[in-house]
């Protein structure tokens, strides 16, 4: 019984043999299967205790500070929805004005970041902060209750975009947020998805060592919100990179120098028929439906095109094989 | 307290003037203030500036209504009705003219006297920017501050050619007018 | 040492001698010049500090936040429009007690747009639990800003100084700007021990339930009462380096036995002091400056009141709906002492309407009648309002 008990390796265990740094702690309040809270864990991992947070209003700042109590083991700071570009800007001007190094990292979910906070982030692009500035992107006010934003998908259903006898949810097109922000002519721009942590930790350090202003876009399931099981967050995230509908790229000075080659391009039903947002598209005898379904997967298609994310070999990189971790493998991984 | 208000056109250095005119004053031991009653900023607009000297402090932060003297950067502003409204029964205009004061004495009266200040800018300066030789030529005409204190202000201002030029500009200008013709007024 | 300078520039000066670390900032005039003087003052060498020129007030307020959280003395100025921009931040700001100082060169608000004074922008954010002082002069902003830095650094609370956009602003007359040395005597280097540390981690602005909201609430509000004797200590302390007090939390000036008093906040105190010279024969009036007007100084204003039948209070804004916002806290205050004293509320010189002399004459015939006036704007002529707006008032 000692003998078998001495044999197995908990998952503590593992983790005292291989120490990480920890910027938020478990213990919070995020709902099971919660993207962000994944994402938001390996972005502090990767970026370490030298920094200093201004995170926007948003689920991440509420599931992790019911006051007295907070999840958070770096400097972190929230003032309200639409500054935390510009609280970023003011922390960094600060910091250097102190002549210290410490990193300022801004965060805001895709309402904070593509909607009502965006002045204040090409603000601070413009100016040149030196900031890391992360987009958790569960492409709609999740907070709030699942309303739409510029940042949700084409005919995705949230509680003011339902579907109906005169919509097929929303009816506007996703915002192209990377390719207007690297139009500040940035250093850095990059896509990530919790689905590839690696891929997240790889961009992060590789923004960390860029002195100015850093962008990385995190595709973050919610499974309230987009209406898939918990357990299948990961899951629902890989489809959403292997079918073409979200690239992970990278721009440097709008500049395409990197993406994630899909191995086997799935069709966009896979990835849409996990999630209720979608339901309305799958209800038969609608031709709306149809031409709703045909109508994304020519944009997977186009993506594909456009960033050249067809993969034409095996590789350990790609869509099918990035989202192994390597520790102590390959290079940044 | 004497009380000066200046009219001209935004770009005409109407509350640079009016500034001066305190700080020079200012510089020989007066209490001043000066302030612009501002409309938008933009060139060619009618803008009004104001200046009061006092040998005590001044507390007071209204308009001035009833200035002892005008300064009019501007002929053609003369069109505006009610400009020279509020001067003080004696009380002078300093007009920035090519024609002679007398042109202006049925309008007018014995009250104004002209300088061609703009032509002179021109000459000394390069640019059409009558205040200073306006300036230099009020204090001339009612004797109440040394050329050298104007000279202090401008010093504080402008520096290096700009200096120079404006140095040789209000000396010019103070030479046009009649030394102390205005004193009785001033010191009133 | 006294020099003639134009108000923005001194208040330049005097931020420049608290040696804020960031300055952020957003043009809107009146305000302009004194952002102006310091990116000047920066350009030269004569000023150490990140000046971030922002897209908006929104961001100059939040970049001064983020700034004040990492530790730095900040700067920010603004007016108008862009004071009403900031205002999330501003309420944010203070609820995070977080100390810094900001001018707010007071201007109307629109509509109708109007870039002239009044004092509708500061008074619109009344409530954002910043300390207000008003400024009577611009020797009293440059003194005011300096005591504000103190005084924001020993409560932890923000500092709104109020200077009348243009009337101050916009006016050269003779100021003293005080030496380094006294400033620096004054105000010891900044260290905010609630700054971000990585060596330290700790959150700010987090999600507070219920069960602490009105607790939070509270240690603010009491924050805010208590700062009256820091604002009074750092009054005194100042005139004791610099030989110039600013008033504390008001200012008297008249005879104690007057029996007819006006209360004002702002610039338009020295135009009624003078006014009062100028009309020898009418009764006896005490000027009251009301200096800080966050935290309401409800105990000075009851003694600066003992006597009079009459109190003037000249509102330079309004509450529409109701009318002025200044009497009612004064009568408010006054009730439990002074009953009897009447309370008349004036608004005067909105939108930059001049105020003149005769602004003191009016007054004192407007109070002869027999129960005090409702609120009332001076000067309203009917006849410029389009004929369907007559007889309104």
């Amino acid at each position: 019984m000692n003998t078998e008990k001495n044999s197995a390796i908990s998952i503590e265990q593992l983790r005292r043999n291989q120490p990480r740094f920890e910027g938020i702690k478990s213990g919070h309040r995020a709902c099971l299967g919660c993207g962000q809270a994944l994402a938001a864990r390996l972005v502090t991992e990767a970026a370490g205790p030298d920094v200093v947070v201004a995170n926007a209003t948003g689920c991440l700042e509420i599931f992790t500070t019911p006051w007295p109590e907070s999840a958070w083991h770096i400097p972190w700071m929230h003032s309200v929805f639409e500054n935390a570009g510009a609280i970023a800007s003011g922390m960094e001007a600060a910091l250097k004005a102190q002549g210290k190094s410490t990193k300022v990292l801004a965060f805001g979910g895709d309402g904070g970041t593509f909607d009502i906070g965006f002045q204040a982030i090409s603000g601070m692009l413009e100016r040149g902060h030196n900031v890391l500035y992360v987009c958790f992107d569960n492409e709609a006010y999740m907070n709030t209750g699942i309303q739409r934003s510029s940042s949700t998908p084409h005919a995705a259903m949230t509680t003011t975009s339902p579907p109906g006898s005169e919509r097929m949810g929303k009816r506007h097109l996703k915002k192209d947020i990377l390719t207007i922000v690297a139009a500040h002519h940035i250093p850095y721009a990059a896509t990530t998805s919790i689905a590839y942590p690696s891929d997240i930790r790889k961009k992060v350090r590789r923004a960390m060592d860029i002195e100015g202003p850093t962008f990385i876009h995190i595709h973050c399931p919610c499974p309230l919100g987009w209406g898939h099981d918990g357990a299948n967050s990961i899951k629902v995230a890989r489809l959403a990179v292997q079918t073409g509908l979200f690239p992970v790229i990278e721009l440097e000075r709008t500049e395409l120098i990197g993406s994630m080659p899909i191995r086997h391009p799935k069709p966009v039903v896979e990835y849409l028929k996990m999630q209720q947002r979608f339901r309305h598209l799958f209800t038969t005898k609608d031709a709306r439906a149809r031409e709703e379904l045909e109508h994304i997967q020519a944009l997977a298609d186009h993506n594909i095109k456009h960033f050249n994310l067809q993969g034409d070999t095996m590789d350990a990189l790609d869509s099918d094989g990035a989202d192994t971790v390597r520790r102590g493998g390959m290079r940044w991984a | 307290m004497i009380e000066v208000r200046i009219h001209g056109r935004g770009g005409q250095g109407n509350v640079v003037a009016a500034y001066l005119l305190a700080t020079a004053a200012f510089t020989e031991g007066w209490y001043a203030q000066a302030f612009p009653a501002f409309g938008a900023e933009r060139r060619g607009a009618p803008v009004i500036a104001f200046a009061r000297l006092n040998n005590k402090i001044i507390r007071r932060r209204c308009q001035i209504v009833s200035p002892d003297f005008l300064i009019i950067q501007d002929e053609a502003l003369l069109h505006i009705p009610g400009i020279i409204n509020g001067l003080k029964p004696g009380g002078r205009i300093l007009l920035n003219s090519v024609r002679s004061s007398e042109a202006f004495a049925d309008t007018l009266d014995a009250r104004v006297v002209t300088l061609p200040a703009t032509q002179m800018a021109k000459e000394y300066l390069g640019r059409p920017v009558p205040n200073t030789a306006l300036l230099s030529a009020f204090l001339n005409l009612t004797g109440l501050l040394p050329q050298a204190a104007l000279e202090h202000a401008l010093e504080q201002r402008f520096q290096d050619k700009v200096l120079e030029k404006n140095l040789a500009l209000i000396e010019a200008a103070a030479k046009k007018v009649e030394h102390n013709q205005w004193q009785e007024v001033a010191n009133a | 040492m006294l020099k003639a300078l134009e108000g923005s520039q001194a208040i330049a000066q005097a931020v420049a001698s608290c040696r804020p670390q960031v300055v952020a900032a957003y043009p809107i005039t009146p305000q302009t010049h004194i952002v102006e003087n310091i990116a000047k003052l920066v350009a030269n060498g004569k000023m150490h500090c990140e000046m971030v020129s922002v897209e908006s007030e929104f961001s100059a307020a939040s970049v001064v936040l983020g700034a004040a959280c990492a530790g730095s003395r900040t700067y920010t100025a603004s007016a108008s429009q862009g004071i009403l921009l900031m205002a999330e931040v501003l309420y944010n700001i203070a609820g995070m007690r977080i100390p810094m100082v900001m001018t707010c060169a007071n201007r109307a608000v629109s509509a109708p747009i109007s870039i002239w004074n009044d004092q509708q922008d500061s008074m619109a954010v009344r409530d954002a639990g910043w300390i207000q002082l008003y400024c009577a002069d611009n020797q009293d902003a440059v003194d005011t800003t300096i005591q504000a830095y103190r005084i924001a650094e020993r409560t932890e609370l923000p500092v709104m100084v109020c200077v009348d956009g243009f009337t101050l602003t916009h006016t050269l007359e003779p100021i003293d700007i005080p030496e380094q040395a006294m400033v620096d005597q004054f105000l010891p280097a900044f260290n905010f021990k609630r700054a971000l540390n990585p060596a330290q981690p700790t959150s700010m602005g987090t999600l507070v339930s219920p069960d602490f909201f009105p607790e939070a609430r509270y240690s603010h509000h009491q924050a805010l009462l208590h700062a009256a004797d820091e604002i009074v200590a750092a009054d005194a302390d100042w005139a004791k380096i610099s030989g110039r007090a600013s008033g504390g939390l008001l200012s008297i000036d008249g005879p104690d036995d007057a029996k007819i008093g006006i209360l004002t906040l702002g610039s338009v105190y020295g135009t009624l002091v003078e006014a009062r010279e100028e009309y020898p024969d009418l009764p006896a009036t005490k000027i009251i400056n009301l200096r800080a007007f966050r935290p309401f100084p409800v105990a000075a204003l009851c003694e600066a009141c003992q006597g009079l039948t009459d109190l003037i209070v000249l509102e330079r804004a309004l509450s529409p709906g109701y009318g002025g916002i200044v009497a009612p806290e004064v009568q408010a205050s006054l009730t439990s002492v002074h009953a009897a004293t009447r309370v008349h509320s004036f608004a005067v010189g909105l939108g930059g309407r001049d105020i003149p002399l005769e602004i003191y004459r009016k007054l004192h015939r407007r109070i002869q009648l027999e129960e005090p006036a409702p609120f009332t704007i001076i000067d309203v002529e009917l006849e410029r309002l389009p004929v369907e707006d007559y007889g309104v008032e």
